[in-house]
This record gives structure tokens, C-alpha cells and sequence, in this order.
């Protein structure tokens, strides 16, 4: 990639970025109170921001790749590397486990954590440093027992 | 009937539909510009790979994503302080810090072995019709509702 398509690049993935964490701010799903609100059946938002988010990338994720052999900056259209098995329903239980205890995911913890800077209150800092914290663990436990890069 | 259903949204629909298609369209637009899958969590393994030289953290995977996923990130972070500084009503939490400390370290990890979460399953996963991801989501759906309703139920 040359400097300035990588620049554009670069421009690109932080306008989607930011889109996404203002859109989560906006559906007030970086305060852990809406989610856990849905997760006691007080207030089904969730559902909604799901399903329009999801409604939206059906659209595009299945039709893009069919109308475009590339992506408009050249790039390739990406599949996600994932194998369902015991191991990865036991992630999604632990990540289940903790969404459950607190309320908040990785996204909404950095979009709440950047709102949260300019109102001058660190609220989330402290999940979303033990959030890290668990994903430096996982990297370290996976690399010992299965000790090659192929742990996943 | 209507009435019956609003009664599960008491703080109405439009913010959620407003922020929904919000998301989708940053999701989208990574896409559609790049041909990337954006969810957030792989993010918190690639950002250890520029300190830690371990054959896991260093897996191509992580190493050569970890630039856009850091941008996209960074992007994340900048969504949300954009939003506040445009003078949009964000409200406090009330939720103790020990939760955040506990639930943060089984998000990061639990994330990171399933493979995704909210976003890269949620929406990346679901939207490319992947019954695994579907089955994932409803693993961490279903166990976060059980979890949420039962600390409820004992006030925790």
C-alpha cells in the first residue's frame, strides 16, 4: 500500500470506528445500566439496536460481495476466522458470566470510556483496564497450553 | 397489543433504532471501504502483541491487524467523546467498581476464547449468516440473563 492510500485507510477505519462507538453512545448502551436493564427484562432497547445493527450488515454483508469482487479500497472482503467448539462455548459463557455481573462489552467500553473523558469522570476506566487484563490472561494461558500460535 | 409491547420499552424506541442503525453503519462502512469484519474484541489481544514477543500474541493474526485494530479503537474512543462534546445527554453509571473489576476480567478472557462478542458475533457473525456465531450469541446472551436476573433477585 502506498502512503497515501494507506493514509486513506487509516482515515476510513477511524470514521467507522467512530461512527460505531457514537452510534452506542446514542443508544445509550454505554451506560452498563441500559444493558443490564435488558438482561432483567426492564427494557428491551437491546433487542432493537441488535437488530438494526444487524439488519443493516445483513444487507450489505451478503450483497456487497456479490455485486464487487473488492472492497472500494482494493481490499479483499473478509471472512471471520472462527471455529465453533467446547472451548469457544466456554468463552462465550465466561464472557456471558461477566456481561451479566456488569454490563458492559468491549465496544461500549471504549465509546462510554471516551464520553466519559470529556465529561471528566473515569467511571469505566476500571473495566475497561480488567477487560484488557482478561484478554492479556487468555493470551497468556492459550500460548502455554497449546505453546504454538496456533492456539485460538 | 401496542401498548402491551411498549410496555417493555419505557424509554421509548427511537434512541435505540436511531443508535442501532448508527452501529450498523459504522460496521458497514468499515466493510465496504476495507473489507473488514469490525468487532472490537480481537482488538484487546492485537494491542498486547507490540509488548509481549510470545508465539500467541505474535500469530500473524493478531500481529498484522493490530495497526487497523487500533485505529478502529481509537475510533471507538473518539465516537463516544464526540458524542459528549457535542453536548448529548450521557448519564452516569451507578454500578460498583468491584462488578467492573470482576465482570471486566471474564469479559476480556471469555471474549478472547469464544472467539468474539457483541459486535464481531453479534453483528459481523449474525450478518454473515454463521451458525456458529448465532450459537455463540445465544451462549453469552442466554448466560448473561440468567446471571443479570439472578443478582437482581438476590439484590446484588
Amino acid at each position: 500500500m502506498n502512503t497515501s492510500s494507506k493514509a486513506l485507510d487509516h482515515f476510513a477505519t477511524l470514521a467507522s470506528g467512530a461512527l460505531f462507538g457514537f452510534g452506542l453512545a446514542w443508544s445509550t448502551m454505554i451506560r452498563p445500566e441500559s444493558v443490564l436493564a435488558f438482561l432483567t427484562f426492564d427494557d428491551l432497547g437491546l433487542l432493537l439496536v441488535l437488530g438494526c445493527a444487524v439488519g443493516v450488515n445483513l444487507l450489505v454483508f451478503q450483497l456487497l460481495p456479490r455485486l464487487r469482487a473488492r472492497a472500494l479500497l482494493g481490499g479483499a472482503f473478509e471472512t471471520r476466522p472462527f471455529c465453533l467448539n467446547r472451548q469457544s462455548l466456554c468463552g462465550g459463557f465466561l464472557f456471558g458470566l461477566g456481561w451479566g455481573i456488569c454490563g458492559v462489552c468491549p465496544g461500549p467500553a471504549l465509546s462510554g470510556f471516551g464520553a466519559g473523558l470529556v465529561l471528566g469522570n473515569v467511571d469505566l476506566l476500571v473495566v475497561l483496564v480488567s477487560i484488557l487484563l482478561g484478554a492479556l490472561l487468555h493470551g497468556l494461558w492459550a500460548g502455554r497450553v497449546t505453546d504454538g500460535p496456533a492456539a485460538f | 397489543m401496542t401498548e402491551h409491547l411498549l410496555h417493555f420499552f419505557p424509554n421509548g424506541l427511537a434512541r435505540y433504532l436511531i443508535g442501532g442503525l448508527l452501529i450498523g453503519a459504522g460496521v458497514a462502512l468499515l466493510f465496504i471501504t476495507t473489507g473488514r469484519q469490525g468487532g472490537a474484541s480481537t482488538f484487546l489481544s492485537a494491542i498486547w502483541s507490540s509488548v509481549l514477543k510470545t508465539p500467541f500474541f505474535q500469530q500473524p493474526l493478531l500481529r498484522d491487524s493490530r495497526r487497523w485494530r487500533t485505529v478502529y479503537a481509537i475510533g471507538m474512543l473518539l465516537g463516544g467523546a464526540l458524542f459528549a462534546l457535542f453536548g448529548l445527554p450521557v448519564e452516569a453509571t451507578h454500578v460498583p467498581a468491584w462488578k467492573f473489576a470482576i465482570g471486566g476480567v471474564l469479559i476480556g478472557f471469555g471474549a478472547r476464547l469464544g472467539g468474539g462478542c457483541t459486535s464481531g458475533h453479534g453483528i459481523c457473525g449474525m450478518a454473515s449468516l454463521s451458525g456458529g456465531s448465532i450459537l455463540m450469541v445465544c451462549t453469552f446472551l442466554g448466560t448473561a440473563i440468567a446471571t443479570a436476573m439472578l443478582l437482581a433477585r438476590f439484590g446484588v
